[in-house]
């Protein structure tokens, strides 16, 4: 029974080196390695990011991700690396500048404008409505 | 009156809104990203060339007249579909061009061309793929147009198509000639 279940497990394993042939140095590479690669959004199969994505071009910019890793690049500079080569278009955040400040903020401004809107209609139905009961012209949508 | 009608509007507005971004998406392929690389001067490379692995060729071999740069694989089916294109156009003499097979094991390049014919003046093997990144490459077909100064003018992520020729290449071509 036990060498069945090691033989089952040296087999997952092999399937997994195969997939994932990335030799990791120690543990904090592979954790820094695989939250810098969910943030990179993989260029072919584009709802995926790099960590996910089983695409050849997936698996050959995270062989380069790790190089460039190696070589004691800093993650904005791994970025930028994949920036000038693939555009914005890799990063799941894209960085805040004029360009994308409709991105980040546009949603926050929409709430926000929703909620004014909504604190100024209960103000003016509430200080209409014990004065004289709404007719119908002055009901409001 | 107006009050009432506010919402309609409002909703009229985001209709219009919502159907503009459909039309200005469509017929477009929305998943090709335009490359960083046009109006830069090409990656520095240096490749062997298909066939005769001692002889390489870089970035400064091909500086002096342009040419179009085609990404392709035997293991790509749509290369296929674009090869009478390929081949029309360099018999053209309009343009060099120059293959670049991409992420391929060299027999099965070499049988591709035995089978489907080789519209190229020569092909640069990039067998692991690690220069195609700086090309920002991610599949194939894509063709590149590089002038003769080294600067990527135009590219195109799918097949050439006697449309793409006829409506993108020429008209690149021309602006080339009169701006080299």
């Amino acid at each position: 029974m036990k060498r069945v279940a090691l033989a089952l497990l040296l087999a997952a394993l092999g399937v997994f080196a195969s997939a994932q042939p990335i030799q990791y140095r120690d543990s904090a590479e592979e954790a820094h390695f695989r939250a810098l690669t969910e943030e990179l959004r993989c260029v072919m199969c584009q709802n995926q990011s790099l960590a996910d994505s089983n695409a050849p071009i997936a698996h050959d910019l995270r062989l380069e991700v790790l190089r460039l890793m190696r070589e004691g690049k800093s993650d904005a500079q791994i970025k930028q690396f994949l920036v000038e080569r693939y555009t914005e278009f890799v990063l799941y955040k894209p960085e805040v500048k004029p360009m994308t400040w409709l991105l980040w903020f546009g949603p926050g401004m929409l709430v926000l404008a929703g909620g004014v809107l909504i604190i100024v209609i209960v103000k003016r139905k509430a200080r209409n409505a014990p004065a004289a009961p709404p007719s119908n012209e002055s009901q409001e949508w | 009156m107006i009050r009432r009608l506010l919402p309609l509007l409002a909703f009229a507005a985001l209709l219009l809104l919502l159907y503009a971004g459909v039309r200005m998406n469509s017929g477009k392929d929305v998943s090709a990203i335009p490359s960083p690389l046009i109006g830069k001067t090409v990656p520095v490379f240096s490749l062997p060339v298909l066939g005769e692995p001692t002889r390489m060729v870089s970035n400064k071999d091909l500086l002096g007249r342009p040419y179009l740069l085609n990404v392709w694989g035997s293991w790509c089916p749509t290369c296929r579909d674009e090869q009478p294109q390929l081949t029309a156009l360099s018999r053209s003499g309009k343009i060099r061009v120059i293959g670049y097979n991409y992420k391929d094991a060299p027999e099965d390049a070499q049988n591709w061309l035995k089978e489907f014919g080789n519209p190229f003046e020569f092909i640069m093997a990039d067998e692991e793929g690690r220069v195609a990144l700086d090309w920002g490459v991610y599949g194939a077909p894509e063709s590149f147009l590089v002038d003769a100064a080294g600067v990527v003018r135009w590219k195109l992520i799918g097949p050439i198509t006697d449309k793409v020729i006829s409506e993108q290449i020429e008209p690149q071509l021309a602006a080339m000639e009169k701006a080299p």
